[in-house]
């Protein structure tokens, strides 16, 4: 590549608080989302799911159901197979190190192994009738032992998930480096601590779905789908179905939240689209609540052994460990979220030794794969409940231990002795962590505090304080996709492989674009998760769009700009140094109305047939851009909060919440505000309320929102978000990810002033989800334990 | 959702008649449990007899010492009446805690008290004043009225028209909700009528009950301190994923400690 022009320090629309691009029309509920696509005369999908956790099927009757009135097909996996490439999902992540036998069947064949798994599929005029029609579908299962604690089934006797696997345990393997044994043996403290975290779902508004339509006229099958990556969707229906690339086209409408349920291509979506193709008619799937508690991916349970070595004043000498992963079921798309908790533990510190273990285990739950952080919020969860063990066991301030273990910014780029799945290697590239302590511990009046907390015990009341880090890659490889056109209407459109699904996306680019084009916001189109548009692209994931998308567009803006610039300064005899693009015109810098409009030069560079270009320079005011990137960029966080738990019912009650967050150079701080808003609000969900249950026969206990706890409006409180801008050198426009960086310091700073509240009693907290029946447990316990003392 | 006939009365009478004409037939008041049961289909009714506007189930009014509340009368009515909020406050406070304010905007107080839901706040209002449930045929005491979960005195085909509150000396309502749901997952109405003191749990047990034990210990001494000395055995209380019975058994002491602060604490019951 060639090198890039940063953005200016002073940029005229970046950095502006702007009003979302995406608004008017989702306001006035013109959004239009996959189950909005006008579909008539389109059949609905539902599906025939195991009720059971791990079983074997006996038999299948489909004869009831195929008699039923309204009903067009009713499909097993034999059904399909004619059509289907392999009777399984092709992978994910193309990876060698994976068993083939390890992705979900398109539909199970002979075995279950999680409730929720598709056997049968049921296609009808209406959803309505399809779903009538799939109580109508007889199926005989024999049980088979069920696994539904990781920890058991690493367990060389387990019963196994699958009868295809010899082991439960798909991956096991070390992180490490240095000598760690050799660190603990002469340290002069050693920090023992058992942390179990649960991560839930990704509960989008949306839930999945997905419409097929054929059409005959083009020999082109059309696709929408509710999905964070239409180009990796594109790629597993073509692979999975054999389909010429020529003749489909994946479309991403409006989508209702990812948070990584949709990052990826599901069995369910191949099994839809094979209906489409073997009845050559329209067919839709929408997926309701119930499907989506078991049917979409969850992130669900680590359990973590963790050890700390320090000196007298509380420098890090060492840290090692061990962590069982519940991976469950199958692997549908990637191990991803294990490795990334294991090279992540020794987040913003300076960790000299180290060594995690880890096991990868199947279990009979529904698969996980990354939700919102990705195994890194456990990492960070189980850190910071260190630093605060070290800091109690020493005697000595929260804030202060940390304070000697972070990276100073003097050292970065600080590269640990660690890799990211890119191979590249791990380098917190920017920052000042010490200085985002010191902001968050003013904000929250941290000097204060103490007597805050007197005069509360005073009146019988249980407050405290707490304080979490966090470091996050962001921006993931390895390119993004974006075409920058101005089209001879005056219209600006950007076309980019990146998904827009909630997050302001459109916004974003429309600002980076507007930055070097000089154009109102209103009059850039974005089209975006479009496989006909552009050919290739990677999606929403991994904090990575303004980053890669971002710079992309940067790069395609600075390129059309650079053209509009010779060709105006060819049409008006000036040099182009003279020129400045104003008001979606080229003009001479102080003589307004010396100028020629932006689409005035589009017209001219379509060309007209016989006669030159102007000014020599190739047609089409456009040009397009794959901004590649493998190094990440680390945005970091520092939140302080103060809670008051009532000891009485267990509750919590959040009083003050501050993020101070470090996202590099913000693009739109409306926009970069709600996602730390979003962050924060899943993150106290982790820690308070989101719990995924299932019974020892891996029946999910918690399958509607009146069961599964998400948080309200009602249990926030006012979130103070401050932004330190350090702009990361790895990009043209010194940027780094939001949404993720906010939720990884959540479940540590709440839990570190739950803490800190229950002081008086004693209480150690080394758990997330903590729900008030919790809270009163470890009060008892706490209770007992000094009773026996 | 299964299909079903929807009729709209004109009066009480006619609602009787069509419910006595059809087997399957349902009065619909709120629906805020009805309809959810409908659309998961766990009820097949062939008629929807909407009682909701009925005149003779509406209104609000104080006559000899009694509250009488229409039962169409909609959870916010009652929680917004100023007539409530002078005569009962206990009452239209424990109505402004009922689910969420699109619950409130639709439910009713007779739906409520006929469904006896175990996690329903309004029984425990009933219990603990003792008040009288009247049917187009009947008047039912609390205490004879309610009968285990979902379970009650009504017979078929006989509908709620209105409840008689005696009104108290004083009186609070204290829950703790169902985060998702703003159920209570235990309530606890205290209410001292007539001299007599009357403790009912909700959302505990299987069905709204009488504290007995609380009762007599605040009948001897009316203080929080009274419900703090009390020792309640779990068995039999509710137990689910968000909460085992020990938790519930919890959650009586200090929510009934609470009421009786609140009692205490202010001139007139309130919620605590």
């Amino acid at each position: 590549m060639k090198p890039v022009a940063n953005l200016s320090p002073e940029p005229r629309v970046v950095g502006k608080r702007a009003r979302r691009i995406e608004d008017p029309s989702l306001l006035r509920g013109q959004g239009r989302y996959v189950d909005d696509v006008p579909a008539e005369h389109a059949l609905e999908v539902a599906f025939v799911r195991s009720p059971l956790a791990h079983a074997l099927i006996t038999r299948v009757d489909l004869t009831a159901a195929r008699a039923h009135p309204g009903v067009a097909a009713v499909y097993t996996a034999a059904d399909l197979a004619p059509i289907l490439t392999h009777p399984r999902m092709p992978f994910g992540f193309p990876t060698d190190a994976l068993p083939r036998n390890t992705t979900p069947w398109v539909l199970a064949i002979d075995e279950v192994a999680h409730v929720g798994e598709p056997i049968v599929m049921v296609v009808a005029d209406t959803r309505a009738i399809a779903e009538d029609a799939a109580g109508l579908v007889e199926i005989d299962y024999e049980s088979l032992p069920v696994v539904s604690d990781p920890r058991t089934a690493l367990q060389p006797d387990s019963p196994r998930v699958r009868r295809e696997l010899s082991s439960n345990v798909l991956q096991h393997y070390h992180v490490n480096y240095g000598d760690v044994n050799a660190a603990f043996a002469s340290a002069p403290r050693v920090f023992t601590e058992h942390f179990w975290q649960h991560r839930g779902l990704a509960s989008s508004i949306e839930c999945r779905g997905l419409f097929a339509r054929p059409d005959p006229a083009t020999n082109v099958l059309t696709v929408w789908s509710s999905t964070q990556m239409s180009h990796e969707l594109f790629r597993i229906l073509s692979e999975a179905l054999a389909l010429d690339e020529n003749t489909l086209r994946v479309i991403a409408p409006e989508v209702g939240g990812g948070f990584g349920g949709k990052f990826m291509a599901y069995c369910d979506e191949v099994a839809t689209v094979a209906a489409a193709m073997l009845l050559g008619r329209p067919v839709k799937w929408v997926e309701d609540r119930r499907e989506h508690f078991v049917g979409t991916i969850h992130e669900r349970d680590q359990f973590w052994a963790l050890e700390a070595a320090v000196d007298a004043e509380g420098h890090l000498l060492g840290v090692r460990g061990r962590m069982v992963h519940d991976h469950g079921a199958y692997t549908p798309q990637a191990t991803n979220v294990a490795y990334n908790s294991a090279s992540s533990v020794t987040g913003p510190y300076m960790v000299p030794h180290y060594d995690l273990e880890v096991f990868v285990v199947h279990t009979n739950m529904t698969p996980v794969a990354p939700v919102r952080g990705a195994g890194y919020p456990q990492a960070a969860f189980a850190m910071e409940r260190m630093m605060d063990r070290i800091a109690q066991g020493l005697g000595l301030d929260r804030a202060e231990v940390r304070l000697r273990n972070l990276v100073p910014t003097a050292k970065m780029p600080y590269t640990k002795p660690l890799k990211n799945r890119a191979g590249a290697p791990v380098t917190l590239d920017s920052g000042d962590y010490a200085a985002c302590q010191d902001i968050a511990l003013k904000a929250i009046d941290r000097a204060g505090f103490a007597a805050r907390q007197a005069a509360a015990l005073a009146q019988g009341r249980y407050i405290g304080l707490g304080l979490a880090h966090c470091v996050k890659p962001t921006g993931r490889g390895p390119y993004e996709t974006a075409v920058v056109r101005v089209q001879p209407s005056g219209r600006v459109s950007i076309y980019t492989g990146a998904l827009a699904m909630g997050q302001g996306l459109k916004t974003t680019l429309a600002i980076v674009c507007a930055e070097q084009l000089g154009v109102d916001l209103d009059s850039i189109d974005v089209m975006a998760g479009d496989t006909s548009l552009n050919a290739l692209g990677m999606g929403g994931f991994a904090s990575r769009q303004t980053i890669m998308a971002g710079s992309a567009v940067h790069v395609a803006s600075l390129e059309v700009r650079e053209k509009a610039l010779k060709v105006a300064s060819h049409l008006l005899e000036a040099a182009a140094e003279d020129l400045e693009l104003r008001d979606g015109r080229v003009q001479i810098a102080g003589v307004p109305g010396k100028g020629i409009k932006l689409a005035e030069i589009a017209r001219k560079l379509r060309g007209s047939p016989g006669y030159s270009m102007p000014g020599g320079v190739s047609p089409g005011l456009e040009a397009d851009s794959m901004y590649q990137a493998d190094i990440q960029c680390y945005a970091n966080a520092c939140h302080a909060c103060e809670v008051e738990v009532d000891i009485h019912t267990g509750e919590t009650r959040i009083l003050r919440y501050i993020a101070v967050q470090d996202s590099g150079r913000l693009v739109n701080p409306a926009t970069a505000e709600g996602q730390v808003h979003g962050g924060i609000v899943h993150g106290i969900g982790n820690t308070l309320f989101e719990w995924m249950r299932f019974d020892e026969e891996g029946q999910p206990l918690t399958t509607t929102f009146a069961d599964y706890l998400l948080t309200t409006a009602t249990e926030l409180p006012m979130i103070e978000v401050i932004f330190h801008e350090s702009p990361s050198p790895l990009n043209p426009l010194g940027v780094k990810g939001i949404g993720e960086a906010a939720t990884l310091p959540v479940a540590p700073a709440l839990v570190s002033a739950i803490e800190d509240a229950l002081g008086p009693f004693g209480v150690k907290v080394n758990d997330a989800t903590l729900s008030p029946v919790s809270v009163l447990s470890l009060l008892r316990g706490a209770a007992q334990a000094a009773a026996q003392a | 959702m299964y299909e079903f006939s929807y009729v709209k009365p004109a009066s009480l009478d006619e609602a009787a008649q069509l419910l006595a004409n059809h087997d399957d037939a349902k009065p619909l008041s709120g629906g805020m449990t009805l309809i959810p049961t409908l659309k998961q289909r766990l009820a097949q009714p062939s008629h929807l007899i909407d009682i909701a506007a009925l005149t003779e189930l509406r209104g609000i009014e104080v006559t000899a010492g009694q509250l009488i509340i229409g039962a169409a009368t909609r959870h916010i009515e009652v929680a917004t009446s100023m007539t409530v909020r002078t005569a009962l406050p206990a009452l239209a406070a424990l109505a402004s805690t009922i689910g969420d304010p699109q619950v409130r905007n639709r439910g009713t107080l007779g739906g409520s008290v006929a469904n006896n839901d175990p996690n329903a706040d309004y029984p425990a209002a009933v219990l603990a004043l003792g008040a009288t449930v009247h049917t187009q045929r009947r008047a039912i005491a609390a205490d004879d009225f309610f009968q285990g979960v979902f379970t009650t005195a009504i017979e078929e085909g006989e509908l709620i028209t209105r409840i008689a509150f005696p009104l108290p000396t004083r009186a609070a309502y204290a829950k703790f909700p169902h985060p998702a749901s703003g159920f209570a997952m235990t309530g606890v109405f205290v209410a001292e009528t007539g001299g007599r003191v009357r403790v009912a749990v909700t959302g505990a047990g299987p069905g709204v009950f009488r504290w007995r034990e609380a009762e007599a210990a605040l009948a001897d001494r009316f203080a929080a301190e009274s419900i703090e000395a009390l020792v309640v055995d779990p068995s039999g209380l509710n137990a689910d994923i968000h909460a085992p019975a020990e938790y519930r058994a919890n959650l009586m002491k200090v929510l009934a400690s609470r009421a009786l602060r609140a009692i205490l604490n202010s001139s007139e019951g309130a919620v605590a």
